[in-house]
């Protein structure tokens, strides 16, 4: 299965999904935390392009519902609330210094390697071509662990797990046309009350222990240890 | 167009047009910032102005201080006329290979990194330690860029990479889009332009292609100046034919020639255009956050690499 082969809908997404593995590499290497709120909401509205295109190229409608609720929530809606959180808390010119930026990019792209090689095995599949689109997706949700695992900032763990459920729905779009539209509202409410969570913790957090770095949550009780 | 005369065609090319892409994007950024700017024919006049002037060498330098001049802006025309500007029918096709071409440069690079430190003064030392932590993490960068390109084309010549650019049906490819960004990132770094280095600067913090000059002057001095404004012809024209080859000439007929050239001037003239706009836009980065930059053209190179194993053979 060669990309020559195929109609340029589906040449187009995958130029977008290789994008979307690019959003993810960037919010790995990023620094700056709003400007991570962005790469997130390129991100979603990426993902949005694609579930749009599979809607038009498969000729499924139902998509385009999936399509507007992911960019509305992950591009436009979730990213506004981090921000406006972010700046409550007063974290918008904070940038976090890396422990081994290069040592993450080159793991990251380890993952990828890895999640290529675990794909390959699988053989049926309604398009051929969708199996490397699971690789990407696949990708993207082992790098938004890895973004999880690389971080101190907590916001920057939420931008992580959110791109985790990104790479979830490429995956679900591209080789299932969607999951039912049921289960798609259920996830996406999810994602929208587990984001507004994150927003109350964030703030009972920082109200604890006056910082967002989950480094310094590593002690189970309030009092400071006896001497 | 007969070959000889098309070897001569591409030694003059690189070798005229690129002080006016140099005098075009000094001109644009001068647009820019509401200056009128000098005409575009002032790189030209300078590289005249320099040739006539004597050319002084310190009581310290060694011969490698006089060749130098001569290795640096021999070896990067050698590179520039390998590469296929107006079409894949190229005289020099056997020997235009990009690794080839990579190493060219880098013998370039070599003896300019040694005459920046024959001297003996402290910022010919400064540049040349510079210019080697650049180069030496933007080349596994360029290389893995143009391997995704050579993967696709089944070919390291890059004749024969035009030439099935040429012929191959048109598709997007994602790989290519990250191959261009990897090269856009390593070209302006390997260029020495705004976010890693200013050529229009001699302020002793961040120059870094000036400190190895120096101590030049008269024709030496013109000679690497001239060399470095071939360089960034050469990665431009590198840019534009492989990623846009749209234009370009595959029969030699003399309409399909004119043709070429033009197509050629009109990219090379946008590409100038966006070069002028970007360093407008930017400011110049600390040095030390270089590597981070270049890892991450590494990084697209390396995307590029695996989206085309993995979104585009298919391995079936």
């Amino acid at each position: 299965m060669t990309l020559l082969a195929l109609p340029l809908q589906e040449q187009a997404v995958f130029v977008l999904a290789a994008m979307v593995l690019f959003t993810s590499f960037l919010l790995l290497a990023q620094t700056r935390l709003v400007t991570s709120i962005h790469t997130f909401a390129w991100q979603g509205g990426l993902v949005a392009a694609i579930t749009a295109l599979m809607a038009w190229s498969s000729d499924a409608p139902h998509l385009y519902l999936s399509a507007a609720l992911t960019l509305g929530l992950k591009a436009l809606l979730i990213p506004w609330m981090l921000h406006r959180l972010v700046r409550r808390v007063e974290l918008d010119r904070h940038t976090e210094s890396l422990a081994w930026p290069a040592a993450t990019l080159l793991g990251g792209a380890g993952l990828v390697l890895f999640s290529y090689w675990v794909v390959l095995p699988i053989e049926h599949l309604e398009l051929a071509a969708t199996r490397n689109i699971v690789a990407i997706s696949l990708s993207v949700v082992l790098l938004g662990m890895l973004l999880m695992v690389a971080r101190r900032q907590i916001v920057q763990e939420v931008i992580g797990f959110m791109s985790i459920e990104n790479g979830l729905f490429l995956g679900a779009v591209t080789t299932a046309h969607g999951m039912p539209l049921v289960v798609e509202l259920g996830v996406a409410f999810d994602v929208l009350v587990a984001a507004i969570l994150f927003g109350v913790f964030f703030l009972q957090i920082r109200e604890s222990i006056e910082s967002l770095d989950a480094d310094r949550l590593d002690r189970l009780s309030e009092r400071e240890p006896e001497a | 167009m007969n070959t000889g005369l098309l070897v001569l065609f591409q030694f003059l090319f690189f070798a005229l047009a690129a002080p006016l892409l140099a005098g075009w994007v000094k001109r644009v950024k001068a647009r820019l910032q509401n200056r009128r700017g000098t005409p575009l024919l002032q790189g030209y006049r300078e590289l005249w102005k320099l040739m006539g002037k004597q050319a002084l060498v310190p009581d310290t330098a060694s011969p490698v201080y006089r060749i130098a001049p001569y290795v640096v802006f021999a070896s990067t025309l050698l590179a520039a006329a390998t590469l296929p500007v107006l079409g894949p029918r190229l005289p020099l096709a056997s020997m235009a290979d990009i690794i080839v071409l990579v190493g060219l440069l880098a013998l370039g690079r070599f003896f300019l990194a040694l005459a920046g430190m024959d001297v003996g003064t402290a910022f010919g030392g400064l540049g040349s330690s510079r210019e080697m932590l650049i180069s030496s993490l933007a080349e596994p960068a360029i290389l893995m860029a143009v391997f995704t390109l050579t993967l696709t084309a089944h070919s390291t010549n890059l004749a024969s990479v035009t030439d099935f650019l040429l012929h191959s049906a048109p598709a997007l490819r994602p790989s290519f889009l990250f191959a261009l960004m990897a090269l856009l990132l390593v070209g302006i770094a390997e260029t020495g332009r705004i976010p890693v280095d200013n050529p229009a600067t001699h302020l002793e913090l961040t120059m870094v292609h000036e400190a190895m000059i120096l101590e030049y002057s008269g024709r030496h001095l013109a000679l690497m100046e001239w060399a470095a404004q071939i360089k960034l012809l050469l990665y431009a024209v590198l840019l534009v034919n492989l990623f846009f080859p749209w234009g370009m000439d595959a029969q030699g007929t003399p309409t399909g020639t004119l043709v070429a050239l033009t197509a050629v001037t009109f990219k090379l003239a946008v590409v100038g255009t966006a070069l002028g706009v970007t360093e407008s836009v930017l400011a110049k980065m600390r040095l030390f956050k270089v590597p981070l930059y270049l890892d991450m053209a590494f990084l697209l190179a390396l995307l590029g690499l695996l989206s085309h194993v993995i979104l585009e053979v298919g391995s079936r």
